[in-house]
């Protein structure tokens, strides 16, 4: 009985909620990792093209709800996902052509790519709130929970609450689904292959034949439908405000680089790495070491790190990688 | 040609120097950052102060008032220092209301205000550490210190027969501030503190806090922080784990969104705010939605009082000069003399101009006590049927 509660206890307040917040991570991660393999640069703006994509679902959903579409227990944001990305992917062809493309036409380095992205990632934010405002949003409807907390404790009798969110279940669904999708499309078909044979070797991928401006806008269809699912995905789950799409894109980058920056597999790993390690290195492990030893009566909060170096965590792991291996877990490629 | 260019620009000058001048007040608050919607109804508070005076036409030689906004951010205290820098320099403001923040407020004081011998009233700075501070003088707020919060609500909670709590605070010199205020003040009087964690504000994810405040465990979670921020978040993830279910609220908190958001969930929780009952608050209310505005989201009615306690001053000194006015401040806060609500700014800068003294006691009951700052009285708030209520003043 102890033995479970201690389970229970892990179970709700580190792996379901890092598992979750990991499959946010890995989405947003293989956006980055997407551009940066492809168009060879650092989007910086990634996290605020995810605030985008955001706040036209939002508007979306407030807009079936209006005509009083809903999507039955679950999230009306997920009929109106496909219109975020459609919106979200015809912003991002226009920021293409207005802005990257003649940095791309004038082969200019990565580096000053990098700053052309961060100038985006300003006016996106901007943009952003011009669109839907600054204030916290919450635009999950339907069923909230498939556990709730009082539920557990009235079915259970147990001492430990557990709970399981819609949003959670989702996120985790729609992420896997989202995966597959994307391998499948990168391995099997035509221009999936096309932009691994540019992302691989542009100079011999021109020379066979292949379309780079095509290759070009696909990555950015493809870019902004990850970050409209991971950024709907992190506002059903949380709550949507345009201040920590912004915050968001450190762990993201961490979690790309920790897994090998331009690698889809290790783009996900990381996520969960990232993910992981900040919830279980700061978690109190009093309660659960109370279960497991009940002899034991710890003094202290048996805490590895305070919460306060939640963010100290990604950034020590990046270190690491870092210094003993620059190319991440699964090899990366460095530019 | 240049010399009657400049003469007709020096004769332009003379001109309007002698007539009724425009006064520039600076309206310095966070628009952006953690706390950006509190800061819309606290510069429409003050701005409605600045239009009430300047339509008088009452002040001075009937000046008018424009005020001009700049952003604090609430975090960035470089941002800050910028801001209120463009503000003395570029548009000449002869006070400032604000900062928001007190992180932000410090860095604005210590850099700009009295380097350039600028006023600054904050209607929402509380952190004790600003009591003690070198202000020359320039300094004031209407909102009471979070030393004197920390017991309120120690006691608060005590009175509810709730003897352990989790306590977790915005990592900024608010939250520390009156984590630590609290948490002397609730040992003190004989309650146990689990825990007293920090969390970081701008972030959407809070498992790992949530996790480690439920493992410390408590009766109630002391929720320090900022309903646009981390605040929610951090309710978010406990009320959904089911970690507590009896909540604390101090002012950062307490807000219409807070309702908006959880109402239902939170019954029970309770909280509590500087502000004031009475008359004042009344009348400022019905001004507000008036002006169509919410008076009651925190520290509009502050803001309304700093702007006011400013220009009555100045009327008061008989000058705009900040160095001058600064010293009539206190006088006009505390009085003897007439009492003044808001919407009778009018009335009280006649009596100052027939040389009579007032006491303005405003939106929120202004009493300003040891080195400028108010007394504070607090609203106790509970959560009922989904509903933020008041319980009472204390």
């Amino acid at each position: 009985m102890e033995l479970i509660n201690a389970l229970v206890a892990l179970t709700n307040y580190v792996i379901i909620p890092a598992t979750a917040y990991g499959a946010q991570l890995a989405l947003g991660a293989l956006g980055v990792t997407l551009i940066y393999s492809i168009l060879r640069f650092s989007n910086f703006a990634h996290g605020d093209t995810m605030a985008f994509g955001t706040a036209v679902v939002i508007l979306i959903t407030w807009g079936l709800q209006a005509m009083g579409i809903s999507f039955g227990p679950l999230p009306t944001a997920l009929i109106a996902l496909p219109f975020g990305i459609a919106v979200t992917a015809l912003m991002m062809l226009g920021t293409d052509r207005v802005v990257y493309r003649y940095y791309r036409r004038i082969r200019a380095q990565p580096v000053v790519l990098v700053m052309v992205s961060v100038g985006v990632m300003f006016v996106m934010n901007a943009l952003t709130r011009f669109l839907i405002g600054v204030d916290q949003i919450n635009f999950a409807d339907g069923e909230r929970f498939i556990i709730s907390a009082r539920t557990w404790n009235q079915m259970t009798g147990m001492r430990e609450p557990l709970t399981l969110r819609t949003t959670q279940a989702i996120t985790v669904v729609t992420a896997a689904i989202t995966v597959v999708a994307l391998f499948w499309f990168l391995n099997r078909t035509r221009t999936g292959k096309s932009m691994r044979a540019f992302s691989d070797n542009e100079d011999l991928a021109l020379l066979s034949g292949i379309d780079p401006d095509r290759v070009v806008k696909v990555t950015w269809v493809l870019t902004a439908a990850l970050a409209t699912i991971a950024g709907t995905l992190y506002g059903l789950d949380k709550s949507f405000k345009a201040f920590t799409y912004f915050q968001i894109v450190l762990p993201i980058f961490a979690s790309a680089i920790v897994g090998g920056i331009g690698n889809p597999v290790g783009a996900i790993v990381g996520g969960f790495i990232i993910s992981f390690s900040e919830v279980g290195l700061t978690y109190a492990w009093k309660k659960v070491a109370g279960y497991l030893v009940p002899a034991w009566e710890p003094d202290g909060l048996v805490q590895l790190l305070s919460t306060d170096y939640k963010f100290a965590v990604s950034f020590v792991i990046l270190i690491l990688v870092l210094i003993f291996r620059p190319t991440g877990i699964f090899r990366g490629k460095v530019v | 040609m240049k010399k009657i260019l400049m003469t007709t620009a020096a004769i332009a000058l003379g001109a309007s120097a002698a007539g009724a001048e425009e006064i520039k007040m600076g309206v310095l608050l966070g628009f952006t950052g953690p706390l950006e919607s509190l800061a819309g109804p606290m510069a429409q508070g003050a701005e409605m102060a600045m239009k009430e005076v300047s339509d008088s036409g009452m002040l001075l030689e009937g000046d008018t008032v424009t005020p001009v906004r700049g952003d604090s951010t609430c975090i960035d205290s470089a941002a800050a220092t910028a801001a209120a820098e463009t503000l003395v320099t570029s548009d000449g403001v002869k006070g400032i209301m604000g900062a928001m923040c007190s992180g932000a407020t410090t860095a604005v004081l210590q850099n700009v205000g009295m380097p350039n011998g600028v006023v600054m009233i904050s209607p929402s700075a509380t952190s004790p550490a600003l009591s003690s501070m070198e202000d020359g003088g320039f300094f004031f707020r209407t909102a009471p210190s979070d030393a004197r919060q920390g017991e309120v609500m120690a006691q608060e909670i005590l009175d509810k027969d709730i003897s352990s709590v989790a306590v977790t605070y915005t990592n900024n010199d608010y939250g520390k501030g009156l984590a630590d205020s609290f948490q002397s003040a609730f040992e003190e009087a004989g309650g146990t503190v689990t825990i007293s964690a920090a969390h970081e504000d701008g972030k959407g994810d809070y498992s790992a806090e949530v996790g480690a405040l439920a493992s410390a465990g408590g009766d109630a979670l002391v929720l320090i922080g900022y309903v646009d921020q981390g605040g929610s978040g951090v309710l978010r993830g406990a009320l959904d784990t089911g970690a507590f279910y009896t909540f604390v609220f101090p002012d950062g908190m307490v807000s219409q969104a807070l309702e908006d958001n959880f109402g239902a969930e939170l019954e029970g929780s309770f909280g509590q705010l500087p502000d004031s009952e009475g008359e004042g608050m009344t009348t400022y209310l019905g001004m507000a939605e008036e002006a169509g505005f919410d008076g009651s989201s925190a520290y509009s009615g502050g803001a309304y009082d700093s702007a006011a306690l400013m220009l009555l001053a100045m009327q008061a000194a008989g000058s705009t000069d900040p160095k001058v006015y600064k010293d009539m401040i206190m006088e006009v806060a505390n009085g003897p003399g007439e009492k003044i609500y808001p919407g009778e700014l009018a009335k009280g800068l006649e009596l100052l101009k027939a040389g009579e003294a007032i006491d303005y006691d405003g939106a929120t009951a202004v009493e300003l006590i040891g080195e400028g700052e108010a007394a504070g009285t607090f609203r106790e708030i509970l959560f009922e049927d989904g509903k933020i209520t008041t319980v009472g003043y204390r």
